[in-house]
């Protein structure tokens, strides 16, 4: 029983082979379907996003395992020919495996680390499974999992809250001049696109009163139909000026269109409050000079893009410690998967009960130091034969198990009633309550024969 | 009893101090958390200590100088907590909690028997409660103003560092300064009749220009005018924010002024 992953992302397949793979919602159930009929395929979940397309799935064995999603990935898009789709697939197993997918829905993965979108379609992803009952024991668990890390990683580290694009690097530093949006006005001047998007992003947080003036008043009245705002004839914007607190400037000027002394008049007309305004125009439409007015801010696009790249590092950083949470929770997954696994169970089965038994006779032993040799041999046989006996059907039952759908359920059970968690009998007692998370059914189990999970089988070129 | 939680909370308010530091340089969340919790246990052992000490002595002892420090940053916490749990800005807790520890410090190194602040006057509790509360409203128009100007700084010279992302938006800050200023003049003001109302009791005289007077009022001047100036021609945002800061200056001659006396009346 072994998790694997085989897919591409926009890390290792360019758009035009994305956008071939992309599965269409629609169609997700009957890949689902197709996907879990494969033999030796126990458990599978189909993610597809334009930035990435993998199947994760539990397999029985690691290589065939590969070349049956491979098969299936090529199938499902006839127009990729697997020649074409190879180069482009990257395939892990065990902890690389889960760890891919934990950093994922981590949004550690992403095109823009930190975005959130991920995880919603992660969720939808395992919705669709869950629907066409494609996930079992360990899959379930395992997404359950990454959906947990992804939360923990966006609450315990700052990876989603900064400003990445420089029309929101705008609003974030509108934030930090004025802490409520909603009762501010913003005059656009010009129609620049960084412009409009981040006039949009304001309006988004809450900016009701926005004034547009273009050079073409016609222009002006467009847009300002479109952001419900209201047109401002050009030659009157700068009396305009002082009921604006944010100015947008994107224009295709060649020169300054607003002085330091237009500003410093605003200023004074609005008794002194702040005034927040953004040059977003090469060449510059506003007087760099105007940093030097009182109560007015000038940010030009240098000072956005500085504070994106600022933010960009903060997220880099971010996602280290990020990184390493995911190292901790797929380091306990794993340790949960090989308590799934058969033979560590049987030989742990067997330790413990011949710990138990040695401990007994040496105590009764003790005892009876009357005894010969031959009755102390005795003595020990009867115990060996009264706990061989007793767990045998138990030993039976687990290898007979090992490949039927309740073999991880059996191996949950024996683990259990043996204790077979608990570090020693002696303090036994005192641990009856260390309880682990209970499974509920029906999964796989691969031959007691272990396979060594090798980390990365075939990395995409 | 009152000794005891008093030096429990110049501990808890030195330990929410330090803390309250290290979170402005550090990127950690949590740490605000564990600072207010601090300060907050702190507060409830300062104010346990001044109930118990309120309890121990009688009513006809005038309070002294000592008590009112105390009380000074009693309210100056309170004040903080409010205002964090009304907006959430810890970062305030980093200026606000030193000051209130400097205060209660300050309190301590006073020696204890000093008696009174003047004679015995039941309207003297009065005097030093509104003229306290006044100082109080006063001090965080201070930190408020401080805090401003960090930030319009910070903001002019683009340094984009730790400070700027923990300190609160400019027009809250400027806002902040306007509340605490309302809210102070006129407590500041009733201060000073009652005081010079005792006054005129004790020695016969409204006004005798001692320091602690005459600070008192070149400080009542100073806010009126930042007031009136704010109200009328826009002194407003970073006018405001110096002019607050500056005004803090007064406030603590006036505190000096009232040291002096006290040392002076004994001796």
């Amino acid at each position: 029983m072994h998790v694997i992953v085989v897919g591409l992302s926009h890390k290792t397949a360019p758009v035009e082979i994305r956008e071939k793979l992309a599965v269409p919602e629609s169609r997700l159930g009957e890949a689902l379907g197709r996907l879990c009929s494969y033999q030796g395929v126990k458990e599978g979940i189909l993610l597809s996003t334009c930035n990435r397309v993998e199947v994760y799935s539990v397999v029985e064995e690691v290589e065939s395992g590969y070349g049956r999603i491979q098969e299936f990935l090529a199938d499902t898009h006839l127009s990729l020919s697997s020649e074409q789709l190879t180069p482009h697939l990257y395939c892990h197993t065990g902890d690389r495996a889960v760890g891919h997918l934990f950093r994922v829905a981590a949004s550690l993965d992403s095109m823009i680390i930190g975005e959130s979108q991920i995880l919603g379609q992660l969720k939808d992803a395992f919705e669709v499974a869950l629907a066409h009952k494609t996930t079992g024991v360990i899959m379930n668990k395992v997404v359950k999992k990454a959906i947990s890390v992804a939360k923990r990683v966006r609450t315990e580290t700052k990876i989603s809250e900064m400003a990445v694009s420089v029309s929101y690097a705008a609003v974030e530093l509108a934030k930090k001049i004025f802490s409520n949006l909603s009762e501010k006005t913003v005059l656009l001047v010009g129609a620049g696109e960084m412009a409009k998007l981040a006039a949009r992003h304001l309006i988004a947080q809450g900016v009701q009163h926005v004034r547009i003036t273009t050079r073409t008043p016609q222009h002006a009245i467009e847009l300002a139909d479109r952001f419900g705002g209201t047109p401002v004839l050009f030659e009157q914007f700068k009396d305009e000026m002082a009921a604006a607190d944010i100015v947008l400037v994107s224009t295709g000027a060649a020169h300054y269109l607003i002085g330091a002394e237009d500003v410093q008049r605003a200023v004074d007309k609005r008794g002194n409050r702040p005034m927040f305004l953004i040059d977003i125009s090469v060449p510059r439409n506003i007087d760099p000079a105007v940093r030097h007015v009182d109560n007015a801010f000038l940010f030009d696009i240098d000072d956005l893009k500085l504070r994106v790249q600022q933010n960009r590092a903060e997220r880099l950083q971010e996602a280290e410690k990020a990184d390493r949470m995911v190292g901790e929770e797929v380091l306990a997954t794993m340790e949960w998967m090989k308590s799934l696994e058969v033979t560590p169970t049987i030989v742990a089965l067997r330790n413990r009960v011949d710990e138990i038994k040695q401990a007994e006779v040496e105590k009764v032993l003790g005892r009876l130091s009357h005894l010969s040799q031959q009755d102390r041999e005795v003595v020990e046989g009867l115990a060996s034969s009264i706990v061989n006996k007793l767990i045998h059907r138990t030993m039976v039952t687990l290898k007979s198990e090992v490949n039927s759908s309740n073999g991880p359920a059996f191996v949950e059970a024996a683990r259990r009633f043996f204790h077979l968690d608990k570090p020693s009998i002696n303090n036994q007692s005192e641990q009856e309550h260390v309880d682990r998370p209970q499974y509920v059914s029906a999964g796989h189990e691969t031959s007691e024969q272990e396979e060594p999970e090798s980390a990365v089988r075939k990395q995409a070129r | 009893m009152a000794a005891v939680s008093f030096m429990i909370t110049m501990v808890l308010y030195f330990a929410g101090t330090v803390s309250f530091l290290v979170y402005v340089l550090r990127r950690s969340e949590a740490l605000a958390k564990v600072s207010l919790g601090i300060t907050a246990v702190g507060f409830l052992f300062h104010t346990l200590a001044l109930v118990a000490r309120m309890l121990s002595a009688s009513s006809s002892v005038p309070p002294s100088f000592y008590e009112a420090l105390s009380f000074f940053s009693w309210v100056m916490i309170l004040v903080f907590l409010i205002v964090e749990f009304r907006h959430r800005i810890p970062v305030l807790g980093s200026f606000m909690v030193p000051l209130a520890l400097i205060s209660l410090v300050s309190a301590a190194a006073l020696p204890e028997t000093v008696p009174t602040l003047g004679p015995v006057f039941k309207t003297l509790w009065v005097h030093v409660t509104l003229s306290m509360l006044g100082t109080v409203g006063f001090t965080v128009a201070f930190v408020a103003g401080l805090m401003y100007l960090i930030q319009d700084r910070l903001l002019k010279s683009k340094r984009f560092n730790v400070l700027y992302s923990k300190l609160p938006a400019l027009d809250f800050l400027d806002h902040l300064n306007l509340q605490s200023i309302v809210l102070g003049f006129p407590l500041l003001t009733l201060g000073i009749v009652t005081g010079a109302i005792s006054a005129e009791f004790a020695r016969g005289s409204y006004l005798n220009w001692n320091p602690e007077q005459t600070w008192a009022l070149v400080t009542w001047m100073f806010y009126f005018i930042v007031l009136l100036g704010r109200l009328t021609v826009g002194w407003r945002a970073k006018r405001a924010a110096y002019l607050t800061v500056v005004g803090f200056a007064c406030v603590i001659l006036t505190l000096v002024g009232v040291v002096l006396k006290d040392h002076g009346a004994l001796s």
